[in-house]
């Protein structure tokens, strides 16, 4: 990767997202420094993946910017954003595997679009993705003939096939059971440490958050905007707002 | 009085109770009785209270006058449910709207406790509001209107763009879905477009046949079969049969990608939809349509020939010549001009409606029904302008 080394992965300011009419979140401003795991947490509806929608360029922001690596994204040219999308990678809550394609296929296609690699070696490049999720012997399943879990894990092998400098992640733990949780906790510790990916993860499980995060920020439906930013250990135990404590303790404030 | 009345409910509820339901672990009905003691109206609940069962109202129990004070208590109450705390609430509101100080202390604890929740879950601020007065409606069709314009503005552009694209990066064009699509849209439809074709022929023919037959002009039936098939049915029915069978699926198929995030993965990892999923599908159609138009046209001359045959008495061979003699090479090509165009028209439709569905199950429904019914409005839109074009161009 060609990231200079002294810039933040992510910087965005004065963010302002809305759909249609409804601001969702306005004057949002946060870093992500690299190599960091970086969590937006909150309640339902409060946001987190609305933003997240706009910091990848799924929905454009009404106000304020995005940058990758000091580079402009969100008010960039579509050549320069398309050029950017190969820096970081996705997965999707529901794991948004192509369904009419293998799992291959799957973590092939980012190849064959954004790498001038041959036939065999982006097969290679692919069983090899596969294998560091768990999923060697399933290459030549269907989406559909295997769990949910699974799906998130090839999910996440397609999202680390260009081995993207960012891996963003819409609530990953959603509707998995713990020992799986703990598998992607994981995986996501070690493409941390192997490769020194910084990962920005949606989420409000708990656990992960205590167990992975770095920093995180916290958004709130009624501010729409971001009300506490720190350390979640930090937060936990000395935020001055009520409503942090509140949510890192599982809604049971300690006495 | 009051009493008289509280006998006749709970009679009532007895009687129901022991003629509709065999006898249970509940033996008793629900109770509800009042008796009026100085200024005091005592309210005293008992028996099993479910939803299910019939069970005292309050109208029936109320006083005409207005007592002092309620107090609710209960004796041999058994198990209960929603149903209780609705008559309890009654008698609260009928309470609230007489002044009268109600006392609910006697009750149990756990009535009480659910009985404040059932009160303030009772809306006190009015539903929102969701009718519009005629000016916002308009307004409001109007913005969406040309929303939707714009978004078929752009999705067209794309295409195009696309499309310039492809001939420069037709390595990556996905050619195996593209034949995929041929294969789902052209081979699979033959059944049904020989059908429709041949009834379509055959139709055509019967009506054709009655009139000519009284001036003698029987053999000309094969011009009118062959030209308006060729010209016009061939191309039209095919075009109806595809938007109905094959931009449906493209609505749906893609519909239900977006509604999983495949879309959105697509985007994410800077693949546009468009070619991705959308030229291929676009070809597939532009180039199966005119064939399936040239088998529909030969099918429906053969429905023709077996009226002909069977019904004016005009051997094959006859109707052959004379149907050989009436259709040109430009009479084919209009058709298969139209062909290609409405295969378009059903691509973008299909795939432009796919592309905008909601991200629900009812979304990617009503993506494939806007998308039928678009692909054949534009369908007969297009043939219309091009009934004009050839008649300006002589052709």
């Amino acid at each position: 990767m060609s990231e200079p080394e002294n810039a933040n992965a992510v910087d965005v300011l004065g963010l302002e997202c809305a759909y249609e009419d409804k601001v969702i979140l306005k004057d949002v401003t946060f870093s992500v420094r690299q190599g960091e795991a970086f969590f937006i947490i909150g309640g339902s509806g409060c946001g987190k993946s609305t933003l997240l929608r706009n910091l990848v360029g799924l929905n454009q922001p009404v106000a304020g910017s995005v940058e990758f690596f000091g580079r402009p994204f969100s008010a960039a040219g579509l050549q320069e954003r398309r050029e950017q999308l190969k820096t970081f990678g996705m997965l999707f809550q529901s794991g948004a595997l192509w369904s009419s394609l293998t799992l291959r296929q799957n973590v092939a296609l980012p190849l064959e679009e954004h790498t001038g690699l041959s036939r065999r070696e982006i097969d290679e490049i692919a069983v090899l993705k596969l294998a560091q999720v768990g999923l060697n012997g399933f290459e030549d399943y269907y989406p559909s003939e295997i769990s949910g879990g699974m799906k998130k894990r090839a999910g996440l092998a397609r999202a680390l096939a260009l081995d993207p400098a960012i891996v963003f992640f819409d609530e990953p733990w959603a509707g998995l059971d713990p020992v799986t949780s703990r598998r992607l906790d994981d995986l996501i510790r070690q493409i941390r440490t192997t490769l020194g990916t910084t990962v920005v993860i949606v989420s409000h499980e708990l656990a992960s958050i205590f167990g992975l995060a770095d920093r995180l920020i916290m958004l709130d439906a009624g501010a729409h905007g971001i009300i506490a930013e720190g350390k979640p250990l930090e937060l936990a135990d000395s935020s001055s707002d009520e409503r942090v404590r509140e949510f890192l303790h599982r809604g049971k404030i300690p006495v | 009085m009051i009493q008289m009345r509280a006998e006749r409910v709970d009679l009532n509820a007895l009687f129901i109770c022991s003629a509709g339901m065999p006898p249970g672990p509940e033996p008793f009905a629900a109770r509800a009785t009042v008796w009026s003691e100085g200024d005091t109206l005592e309210l005293t609940l008992g028996g099993s209270w479910r939803m299910t069962e019939a069970r005292p109202a309050w109208k029936d129990l109320a006083p005409a006058g207005k007592p002092g004070q309620v107090r609710l208590k209960a004796d041999q109450l058994g198990r209960w449910d929603t149903s209780l705390l609705l008559f309890l609430f009654d008698v609260r509101e009928w309470c609230r709207r007489t002044g009268t100080p109600c006392d609910p202390s006697a009750l149990p604890d756990k009535v009480k406790l659910q009985l404040g929740q059932l009160e303030a879950a009772n809306p006190t601020v009015a539903p929102r509001e969701r009718a519009d007065n005629f000016l916002t409606a308009v307004g409001m069709a109007t913005r969406h209107a040309w929303s939707n314009l714009r978004d078929i503005f752009n999705f067209v552009g794309e295409c195009v763009i696309g499309a310039i694209r492809m001939p420069r990066h037709a390595g990556k064009f996905r050619w195996r879905d593209c034949l995929d699509q041929m294969q789902a849209c052209g081979a699979m439809a033959l059944p049904i477009v020989s059908l429709i074709s041949f009834l379509v022929g055959l139709t055509v023919a019967y009506q054709a046949a009655v009139e000519l037959r009284q001036f003698g002009a029987d053999v000309f039936v094969a011009d009118i079969v062959g030209l308006s098939t060729v010209r016009e049915m061939g191309p039209l029915m095919t075009a109806v049969i595809l938007a109905g069978r094959t931009g449906a699926a493209f609505a749906a198929t893609l519909g239900n990608m977006k509604a999983d995030e495949e879309i959105d993965a697509l985007e994410v990892l800077g693949i546009s939809s468009v070619e991705f999923l959308v030229l291929p599908r676009l070809l597939a159609l532009a180039v199966m349509m005119p064939l399936l138009t040239l088998y529909a046209n030969c099918v429906g001359i053969l429905g023709g020939m077996v009226v002909a045959g069977g019904i004016l008495q005009i051997p094959p061979s006859a109707y052959w010549i004379e149907a050989q003699g009436a259709i040109d090479m430009t009479d084919i090509n209009t058709g298969l001009v139209k062909a290609t165009t409405f295969g378009l028209l059903i691509g973008l439709a299909g795939c432009l409606r796919g592309l905008q569905a909601n991200r629900s199950a009812e979304g990617v429904g009503r993506a494939a029904t806007s998308a039928v019914v678009t692909a054949i409005l534009l369908i007969i839109v297009a043939d219309s302008i091009y009934a004009v074009v050839f008649h300006i161009l002589g052709v």
